[in-house]
């Protein structure tokens, strides 16, 4: 049986990001998410406490812990905060982890210490303008390989080839701070139009010539995250640069997704469990028609529900990372709990503005931003449609 | 440099606390235990001593089982090991009390500094760096914003209303600290992890050659006699800015000495 209790260390992990989101996050996160500022104090501080090194081996200056970890931190975190939250699931599920995963030694030795200390944050580069969820129907984004042995290397030494990097890539989280290191990009880099294509993953250095980063986006939410646009003009990496075998780049973003998705699910939870406990205090304070809030039934069910929703998405999440952990399949268990965490968090906003009434309606309250925060879980890492498409061909359905 | 920090349990800050009627003892059971929070400076502290001086750090802790939970968290932050006296016959010890049960196990342990959080938010005596140099006959240093140790020598900055003083002692010696002094660390995952494995030794009564008959609430040398609830907060002052709000806020503050 997958057992998801949580050991001792588990639960002291999750304490302490409790106490740290309270004591660092929450005083200072409003101001930040006001002026849509990405903040490195806090980041910093994130670092120094670990939690970018948490599910990697020590070798590589990581924590040792594992996804568990990861999504307890994350949960704590986005009960208080999405933005730092979202930071921390981009640099590590979807940034580090594919070079943990699928880099050669030496590219592990070469990036992933900086990733793991938090000093450096990396990027993850999959979805263009055509389209996020038609991967790889929609990308356009091309890498060519310059070697001795093509017309345009012709000359070079073996082994010192270039790739010429083409397109744009929308939406990346983490990649335009002063403290990002990299990001991996997903390019076709064989095949014919129309037939299959040929996607690499290729890991381009921020600052590298040819890569232009784009100002950061007006967001409805997620407001001290950094999310930009990236354009590539014959951007040049070394041929070393390839993450993973030619062509593989496709089913190794399949595999990192579904561990992202879990984290994400983590995330949402958090949120759903903030709106809650924002909404119990506040029940107990506010007064109306002689009560307080607390007193209502209308109120008292919907905070029992905003509870129900958040018990069994975190189940949902601990069941999907228990499999992960133990190296079962989770490509369903994952889908299925980003599917309720992301309802979960959504659902819980919309209850908890309507509890404060004015007040959740105020950015310079947690709850207005839950409520803003909420939305893009059902966008981010794979829509709710794309959850349910993946749920329902697991499942068999015949089409 | 060996370095002894003391660590007391009390219940969390943040939670509503009550004395209990029957005994007039706080109530430590309804509510969630934390290391006393100028104990995590004296932590931090120490921490930094020993990586600085290549010292180490050892946890002393007088409390019921629950305060294990507060030993292992300074285990996870990054001390080497620790010293837990545990036993029944401790209960409703007083300071003096308290004091004479940690000055036994520190005579036994040794050590070249003692660091103490400068109170405890529970009873908050402030005495127990004073009581503790006087029976080990070291120096006393106290309210520490600043510690530096060269050999032998320790160099201290008390906190004062009008700035610091700068006080000098030689170790071994006695320091409490204030929570102007640093910032504590978070325990790191790694950390939590390395606390599993690191020795907690437990110690009886009957360890520290104290008798039975000199400690707990009945040979207690100090009394609670009565108490009463915190009357319910008064209203704020409001300063009507007629020109000379300025002055009026200064003068606020200045009289309750914020200022
Ligand atoms: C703040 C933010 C941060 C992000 N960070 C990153 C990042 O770091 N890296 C990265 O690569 N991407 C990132 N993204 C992009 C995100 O993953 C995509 O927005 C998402 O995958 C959806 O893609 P899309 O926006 O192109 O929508 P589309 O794919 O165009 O979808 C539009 C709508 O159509 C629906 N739909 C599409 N196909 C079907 C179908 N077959 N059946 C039914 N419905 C369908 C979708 O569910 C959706 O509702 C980020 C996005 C945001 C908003």
């Amino acid at each position: 049986m997958i057992s998801y209790a949580l050991s001792d260390e588990h639960q002291e992990l999750r304490q302490t990001v409790a106490a740290f989101a309270r004591d660092v996050v929450r005083p200072v996160i409003a101001g930040y998410y006001e002026r849509g500022e990405f903040p490195y104090d806090v980041v910093a501080r994130m670092a120094k406490l670990g939690l970018f090194g948490l599910p990697f081996p020590a070798e590589f200056g990581g924590m040792d812990g594992d996804l568990f970890a990861l999504g307890l931190a994350l949960e704590e975190l986005a009960r208080v905060d999405s933005s730092v939250a979202i930071t921390l699931e981009a640099a590590v599920a979807l940034g580090a982890m594919p070079i943990y995963r699928f880099g050669t030694e030496a590219q592990r030795r070469r990036w992933l210490p900086d990733l793991c200390s938090g000093e450096r944050l990396a990027a993850f580069g999959l979805t263009e303008a055509g389209g996020g969820s038609d991967i790889p129907g929609g990308m356009r984004t091309t890498a060519r390989l310059e070697t001795a042995g093509s017309a345009a290397g012709a000359g070079r030494p073996a082994g010192a080839g270039e790739w010429v990097i083409d397109g744009t890539k929308s939406f990346i989280t983490n990649s335009g701070t002063a403290i990002t290191s990299l990001v991996t990009v997903l390019a076709i880099t064989g095949g014919h139009p129309g037939g299959p294509r040929e996607i690499s993953a290729v890991v381009v250095p921020a600052g590298t010539p040819g890569l232009t980063v784009g100002r950061e986006y007006s967001k409805v939410g997620w407001c001290a995250s950094d999310t930009r646009e990236l354009a590539f003009a014959s951007c040049r990496v070394p041929e070393d640069h390839l993450l993973g075998p030619r062509g593989r780049g496709y089913a190794q973003f399949l595999e990192i997704l579904d561990e992202g998705r879990i984290a994400i699910a983590a995330l949402a939870v958090g949120l759903a469990q903030g709106c809650v406990d924002e909404c119990l205090r506040y029940t107990g304070e506010r007064a109306a028609f002689g009560h307080r809030l607390g007193h209502y039934q209308a109120i008292r069910f919907k905070l029992a529900d905003m509870e129900a929703r958040t018990h069994s998405a975190r189940l949902a999440w601990y069941d999907a990372a228990a499999r992960l952990v133990a190296g079962e399949p989770v490509k369903r268990q994952a889908a299925m709990a980003k599917l309720l965490a992301s309802n979960a968090a959504m659902d819980n906003a919309r209850d908890a503005t309507q509890i404060f009434g004015g007040y959740g309606f105020m950015n310079e309250f947690p709850v207005g931003r839950f409520y803003r925060d909420a939305k893009v879980l059902e966008i981010g890492e794979g829509t709710s449609e794309v959850q349910r498409m993946i749920i329902a061909r697991e499942l068999g359905v015949p089409d | 440099m060996n370095i002894v920090v003391c660590v007391k349990q009390v219940p969390d800050t943040w939670a509503e606390r009550t004395l209990r009627p029957e005994d007039s003892r706080l109530d430590r059971a309804s509510v969630d235990g934390v290391i006393n929070e100028l104990d995590e400076y004296a932590i931090e502290e120490g921490l930094r001593l020993a990586e600085a001086h290549e010292g180490e750090v050892t946890i002393l802790t007088m409390g019921p089982d629950k305060a294990s939970e507060s030993i292992r968290k300074a285990l996870s932050m990054g001390a080497d090991k620790a010293v837990h006296v545990i036993d029944d016959g401790l209960a409703g010890s007083d300071a003096l009390q308290t004091s004479a049960v940690l000055a036994q196990v520190l005579g036994r342990i040794g050590f070249d500094l003692v660091i103490l959080g400068a109170e405890s938010t529970d009873a908050r005596m402030g005495v127990m760096a004073a009581m503790l140099a006087e029976r080990l006959g070291v120096p006393q240093v106290s309210l520490a914003s600043k510690v530096e140790v060269d050999g032998t020598a320790l160099r201290i900055h008390r906190q004062r209303d009008y700035g610091y003083d700068k006080v000098e002692a030689s170790l071994p010696a006695v320091i409490s600290v204030v929570e102007k002094i640093n910032e504590p660390r978070y325990p790191s995952f790694k950390g939590i992890m390395a606390a599993k494995k690191k020795p907690v030794e437990t110690v009886t009564l009957a360890d520290t050659g104290l008798d039975a008959g000199q400690v707990g609430l009945a040979a207690a040398a100090t009394e609670v006699v009565s108490f009463a609830n915190r009357p319910p907060r008064q209203a704020g002052t409001v300063v009507k800015d007629e020109g000379d709000g300025g002055t009026k806020a200064a003068e606020f503050l200045a009289g309750q000495k914020f200022i």
